[in-house]
């Protein structure tokens, strides 16, 4: 990610060409629905109320997972609220449809970043007058560090614990407790959401994928924007507060980095922010100066499927040794894993990656495009495909497990409690005999949205349309291999 | 002549459809170990048709075995056996997971039984090849075009 502060320079610099190109040959890539066009969605955006209720209500319940994931300690954790909520519940809703169709909805709603806005701005609800200076420390994020490099090695370090936060409920507490506290710790040295920006571990993936969402906030004018001089969306005024996520209201292209908070509808005085749906994947091909494309977004994509490969192993597979590895049974056996998981997701599937790639620029025939160009730029096919594997794995989650939820809402702290009549509720799976069959169209409906943004990605990389036609050749390949083989382990 | 030949034509017709319907059911028995937290074998491969009979025993604690698609559950206890027999008509691979919590990894209790042919797998790879094989087509098709 780019720095982040406004100049004239940036603010006043051409908008790249954009070419005229549609998904699946059909729905125009520019198309936009703007949400804000009803007057009651257009309220509730600029109601101070909108997200902090939902974030109160999301703290509210976080409060109760944290309790009963204390209280759970180290019981199994199929009958904990706190695993089931996070891990069943949150989880399957987060890649089912707040990433994939509302981008980082989550982030607009998460509790996490909430104590320590309340302590830089000095209050929670009202604006009134900004301060001229929040409380703490308030410094800039080091430079260098302004990517996902962080966020990818802190994800893929929560995934080594896996075996142990996703079934034993104290595990679960320390996990969140920690990161409610590294949030408002962040927050009194650096400034506004850098934890969220640069730091949460699961802020990563979801920027990632919401460059697939069918929803994002965009200006909706251009020109009214550069009109604007005062550029209250970045620096706050008495309706709302400057961009937390340190963006550029007026100037973004993609939503990676933006956490849907809503503060720009407020602050906009011309009411030039957009809550747009938009075909799915429309992010993939931006790659503009302030937001190009890098290295540390391919290197999530490709933790994530790695991750998806292991979890898969581990977790739903039918092997017993690699259950043991995951769940520490023996230090060697559980360093083995770490070990295996670490080289697989950052070397083995890059490097399978990076031989394609080759293959890629071989077949062009452009000896003159830069490998890492088509190495950085094809790596975004793997966002849809990548998504779509993370679909299909949910399904394996909810479908089996989904019946506990019904237990724990009714009895959340194992107290004996029937709230809601359903604590006796017996284990039940759901569909599970069409697990295959969903997991098989979550895969080929990603794999399609993958080979799309792929033919199209390949005529920016390569200059020449013949070049791009013969480059996607060895792309396609290693798509449709990936995609055999999350069928193979689904299925076959 | 005539009547021989006939025969012989429907003799012939016979041994072709009785080749392509599915053989006769065998039968298949396993015994199944669950222990936390996982089967012994973890795989089970029959063929469509095939008459399944399953003895799952525990050695641990109560274990359970729910076979997706099929519907059936059986539980065992330890030194008390539980035995499941069912026809094996659907084919495709199915998950056989543990019904009773019987520690933290439960949920991972996972085994997979196999009917052939995995008509379904076979389906959907068939289709990606497909997919990916007309995407191939259309692009040298324009090119074709183009040039």
């Amino acid at each position: 990610m780019s720095e982040s502060s406004p100049t004239q320079e940036q603010a006043a610099a051409p908008e790249p060409a954009k070419e005229k190109e549609r998904l699946f040959g059909l729905l125009d890539l520019d198309a936009r629905f703007d949400l804000t066009r009803f007057r009651l969605i257009r309220a509730l955006l600029k109601s101070r109320w909108m997200p902090l209720a939902l974030i109160l209500f999301n703290t509210f319940m976080f409060m109760i997972i944290l309790v009963a994931t204390l209280l759970g300690g180290f019981s199994a954790g199929n009958y904990n609220f706190g695993i089931m909520l996070v891990w069943i519940l949150w989880w399957v809703l987060l890649m089912f449809v707040l990433v994939p169709v509302f981008a980082r909805a989550w982030c607009l709603m998460c509790p996490f970043p909430i104590f320590s806005d309340w302590f830089q701005r000095r209050r929670l609800i009202n604006i009134g007058e900004e301060p001229k200076k929040p409380w703490g420390l308030n410094r800039r994020w080091p430079k260098w560090l302004k990517n996902m490099w962080l966020m990818n090695v802190l994800f893929l370090v929560t995934t080594f614990f896996s075996g142990f936060l996703t079934v034993r409920p104290f595990a679960t507490f320390v996990l969140l407790g920690s990161v409610i506290l590294a949030a408002f710790i962040v927050g009194l040295v650096y400034e506004k959401r850098s934890f969220c920006l640069y730091l949460c571990p699961v802020s990563g993936f979801q920027g990632l994928y919401s460059q697939f969402a069918a929803a994002e906030i965009r200006r909706k004018d251009d020109a009214i924007c550069k009109a604007h001089k005062k550029k209250t969306c970045f620096i706050g005024n008495e309706q709302g507060h400057g961009c937390p996520w340190l963006l550029m209201p007026f100037k973004f292209e993609k939503n990676t980095y933006c956490g849907m908070c809503l503060e720009c509808f407020k602050t906009c005085p011309h009411d030039n922010m957009a809550f747009n749906l938009r075909p799915f994947g429309a992010d993939l091909l931006v790659d503009t100066k302030l937001e190009s494309k890098g290295l540390d977004e391919a290197w999530k994509a490709f933790i994530m499927l790695g991750i998806a490969v292991v979890f898969y192993l581990g977790f739903q597979g039918p092997w017993g040794f690699m259950k043991d590895m995951i769940r520490g049974t023996t230090l060697p056996g559980f360093l083995s894993y770490i070990a295996f998981h670490t080289v697989f997701c950052l070397a083995v599937i890059p490097g399978v990656f990076l031989a394609f790639c080759w293959l890629s620029k071989l077949a062009s025939g452009n000896r003159e495009v830069p490998l890492k160009k088509v190495f950085t730029g094809f790596a975004y096919t793997l966002i849809p495909l990548g998504l779509g594997v993370w679909v299909a794995f949910s399904f394996g989650i909810i479908l089996p497990n989904g019946s506990y939820l019904l237990h724990i809402a009714s009895d959340p702290f194992s107290w004996g409690w029937n709230l809601f009549g359903t604590a006796n509720f017996p284990w039940t799976p759901v569909l599970t005999g069409y697990l295959p069959h969903l997991q098989g169209i979550a895969m080929l409906l990603f794999y399609l949205f993958s080979v799309d943004y792929g033919t199209k990605l390949a005529r920016r990389i390569y200059p020449e349309p013949a070049q791009a036609k013969r480059g996607f050749v060895p792309i396609l390949a290693a798509l449709t291999a990936v995609t055999f083989l999350f069928l193979w382990l689904y299925m076959g | 002549m005539n009547r021989a030949v006939l025969q012989v034509l429907l003799a012939g017709v016979a041994a072709v459809a009785l080749g392509a319907a599915p053989p006769a059911g065998e039968e298949h028995f396993f015994e199944v170990r669950a222990r936390k937290f996982e089967y012994e074998p973890h795989v089970l491969r029959v063929n469509r048709g095939d008459r399944v009979r399953i003895r799952l025993l525990s050695e641990d604690v109560a274990h359970g075995l729910y076979v997706d698609g099929y519907d059936l559950n059986v539980v065992a206890n330890p030194g008390e056996d539980g035995s499941l027999t069912f026809t094996a008509d659907r084919t495709g691979r199915f998950i056989f997971r543990c019904s009773v919590t019987c520690g933290e990894f439960h949920p991972y209790m996972i085994g997979h039984l196999k009917v052939e042919p995995n008509t379904p797998f076979f389906t959907y790879a068939a289709l990606l090849l497909v997919l990916g094989a007309g995407i191939l087509a259309i692009t040298a098709v324009r090119r074709r075009r183009e040039a």
